[in-house]
């Protein structure tokens, strides 16, 4: 501990998932408040017991299965980006908060925000599973406090509820940043990509799974601009933050 | 296994030629089947044997050229013509 | 992992919960004798991993044990939903005084299991929540803190349970909340579950479904307990001709990775993508600028020449592929020049020319330099991260169409 310039405050845990909840609380319980979990394939009762002990104790995660997180030329925590060099490429500073359910998109969306000459403020790979530490919704409340962050875009692909609950905080929170969303996976609505279904007792939980389609509108409905194009969100955002 | 088996073509991106005597060297081919981690190069009493089949393989890494006699070497990117 | 219900029933047993006396059968004198024992009127349930059963005629009740041996020799040769059955299960009729429901799945947005209970059982949960919201109750647990018997009782007496009917339950939802959490299930359900004339409760018909990443910590009930085999996964996905092809290729070496979907897709133009999660994206964008994909498929890591080669070659061998369009997301790290070697490697080795038959090669990546003079070399129309995925896939669209004119 003595050998670090400063207090140790975080933590990035990529050990096997038979491991990860053990390392993931030990961390916790000796005081460390944020976490990116990269490590995949964790079963789900694991990840939400790191959840609730996290939240016993004022901690933060951000994944499973996810890349990290970066602040353009302050930190950079996880793979995102890749190596600092190609990171610093695609992410300069600027007034776009991004978060994204694919480690990879989440780059290749703020490097034309770079390339806009937009930049970004904080880029977060929230992960891809069922149940992760930080949602949408749950992250948006720190971008709502960074005095940098203009507007947000979010990459989204089919399954979970995360974008209703994105949509109902938006709309209950009064928050003045513009969102930008693109949903990837459109043609899994298609009758012939069809594969398993989900139990019944599943869908009463938590409503019935939103389609690609069900979810635009539902963001849509939330005054979420939802672009087609993955190009098209520089613009968009232009076009959001001068209004 | 996959029941697709078709026609395949050695070299098609990249030749390596050793001149002898280097290439009969029985010291040298083992350390070039040592070095090189595609199995491009097969070791016996004779010298050196280079693989065919494996020669696309190449991740151009040079160890091999480092490990030969200098000039006695060269990887010859067909590409490059 | 999905369980048979003859399965879910021993997994519900030895959680300590209640069931009838049942056997699973796989003859139809095994059947007999199961009856024989029982001494009573029987129910021969098909044991398959599909709903509809009772539908299908896959549920019957027998009064001797000759007439249960008559249902299990036709309910070993039902088909359901193209599934046949691998036994039956022969259980005593029970004398049923009412149905209750009881489950636990997983709340992802609250990211705690919730257990369910209600006094309407036997039927549709998902109707009895529409129509009668009042005789469902709901409470979630924790996942760190041991499971209280009052956290099940609540969730009982909140449809109007009372009594020593919530006595007898209590003990039954908190033990199958227990379980969902010991055996790391995404779904533990009991429906019916059944009071009996004489006032006990037992799990009549049960359904479990274990997550896919936990089956490996989970060896002593799956191996020991149930006995079942690691190489059955009860997956009843059936891969096709192509996915199986590229599955061998990946596993025949393990430098890189590379993967092969293509259900549901009858496309003409085959897709390597870098993997990032750019497929989702270059997918839609392929199919929203008219494009036809023939498959999904990704590479990644550091794949041998061999192993580009071998996927590029099942997606140009696919029915009605005439062009591949090689696709890299920003981060991807593979290198580009074995990538491109492999894919062009195999244009060659199927006859193709390589200049039109790779409608675009999308560069990012590791080694771009070296990859561009291949790719110069053999005329193939490449682009870098300056040109977007969906540019790059409206090019590779244009491309074939431009083809066909
Ligand atoms: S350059 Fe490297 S990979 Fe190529 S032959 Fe020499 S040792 Fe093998």
């Amino acid at each position: 501990m003595e050998n670090h310039g400063g207090p140790i405050d975080g933590s990035i845990v990529t050990v096997p998932p038979g491991f990860t909840k053990d390392a993931v609380i030990e961390a916790i319980a000796n005081g460390i408040k944020l976490l990116v979990i990269v490590t995949e394939r964790i079963p789900r009762g694991d990840v939400a017991g790191m959840v609730e002990f996290a939240d016993l104790h004022d901690a933060r995660i951000i994944g499973p299965n996810c890349l990290g997180l970066i602040v353009p030329e302050v930190c950079k925590m996880g793979g995102i980006g890749g190596p600092a060099k190609d990171a610093a490429k695609s992410y300069k500073p600027g007034v776009v908060g991004v978060m994204s359910r694919s480690g990879g998109m989440t780059t290749e969306i703020s490097s034309s925000l770079t390339a806009a000459g937009l930049g970004v403020s904080t880029a977060v790979s929230i992960g891809g599973d069922a149940i992760i530490g930080s949602t949408y919704a749950e992250l948006m409340p720190y971008f709502e406090a960074d005095e940098q962050t203009q507007a947000i875009v979010i990459y989204t692909e089919p399954g979970g509820r995360m974008e209703a609950q994105l949509a109902e905080w938006k709309q209950e929170n009064n928050s003045r940043l513009p969102i930008v969303a693109f949903m990837a996976g459109k043609f899994m609505d298609d009758d012939e990509m069809q594969g398993m279904s989900f139990g019944h007792a599943g869908t009463i939980v938590e409503g019935k799974e939103d389609s690609a389609k069900e979810k635009i509108v539902r963001l849509e409905a939330a005054d979420i601009k939802v672009v087609e194009r993955i190009d098209e969100i520089p613009e968009a955002v232009k076009e959001r933050i001068a209004k | 296994m996959s029941g697709s088996r078709s026609e395949t073509m050695d070299a098609v991106f990249i030749d390596i030629e050793l001149d002898e005597p280097a290439k009969s060297d029985p010291e040298l081919a083992k350390k070039l089947e040592e070095v090189c981690t595609v199995g491009i190069f097969k070791a016996s009493d004779a010298g050196t044997e280079i693989v065919q089949g494996q020669l696309d393989e190449c991740v151009l890494c040079y160890l091999c050229v480092d490990a030969c006699p200098a000039g006695a070497m060269r990887i010859i990117k067909k590409y490059e013509n | 992992m999905i369980f048979y219900e003859y399965e879910a029933r021993k997994i519900v047993e030895l959680a300590g919960i209640p069931v009838t006396k049942y056997g699973f059968c796989q003859t139809a004198d095994e059947a007999r004798k199961v009856a024989e024992e029982i001494g009573g009127p029987t129910v021969i349930k098909s044991q398959v991993l599909t709903g509809g059963r009772m539908k299908a005629g896959g549920v019957q009740f027998a009064d001797t044990p000759d007439e249960a041996a008559k249902h299990a020799e036709d309910i070993l040769k039902l088909e359901i939903n193209g599934h046949m059955p691998v036994g039956v299960l022969v259980d005593p009729k029970a004398e049923v005084k009412q149905e209750y429901y009881a489950s636990v799945v997983w709340d992802g947005t609250a990211k705690k299991p919730l257990m369910l209970f209600s006094d309407m059982g036997g039927i549709d949960i998902e109707q009895v929540a529409e129509e009668h919201p009042d005789h469902v109750g709901r409470g979630h647990i924790s996942n760190l803190l041991p499971v209280g018997d009052y956290e099940a009782k609540q969730v009982i007496a909140a449809t109007g349970v009372t009594g020593s009917q919530l006595n007898r339950a209590t003990p039954i939802l908190a033990k199958l909340a227990r379980l969902f959490r010991d055996n790391d299930m995404i779904l533990a359900e009991i429906n019916p579950l059944a009071e009996l004339t004489d006032g006990s409760f037992v799990a009549l018909d049960a359904h479990m479904e274990m997550e896919e990443e936990a089956v490996g910590r989970q060896k002593q009930l799956l191996r020991q307990e149930l006995g079942i085999a690691e190489e059955d996964t009860r997956d009843n996905y059936v891969p096709s001709e192509f996915e199986k092809n590229v599955k061998a290729i990946d596993a025949a070496d393990h430098r890189g990775v590379i993967q092969g979907k293509d259900h549901g897709f009858d496309g003409n133009l085959g897709l390597v993508i870098g993997a990032g999660g750019g497929s989702l994206t270059l997918t839609d964008a392929v199919r929203n600028q008219g494009g036809k994909p023939a498959n999904y498929s990704e590479i990644g890591g550091n794949p041998s020449v061999a192993k580009a080669c071998g996927l590029a070659k099942e997606v140009l061998k696919k029915d009605g592929v005439e062009k591949i369009a090689v696709m890299m997301s920003i981060v991807s790290n593979t290198r580009v020049d074995i990538v491109a070697r492999g894919v062009i490697k195999a244009c060659l080795e199927l006859g193709k020319d390589p200049a039109d038959t790779i409608a675009i090669f999308r560069i990012p990546g590791a080694w771009e330099d070296e990859g561009n003079k291949i790719l110069d070399y053999y005329g193939v129309e490449y682009c870098d991260r300056t040109v977007s995925l969906w540019d790059a896939a409206g090019r590779a669209v244009a491309k074939i169409q431009g083809a066909a004119a």
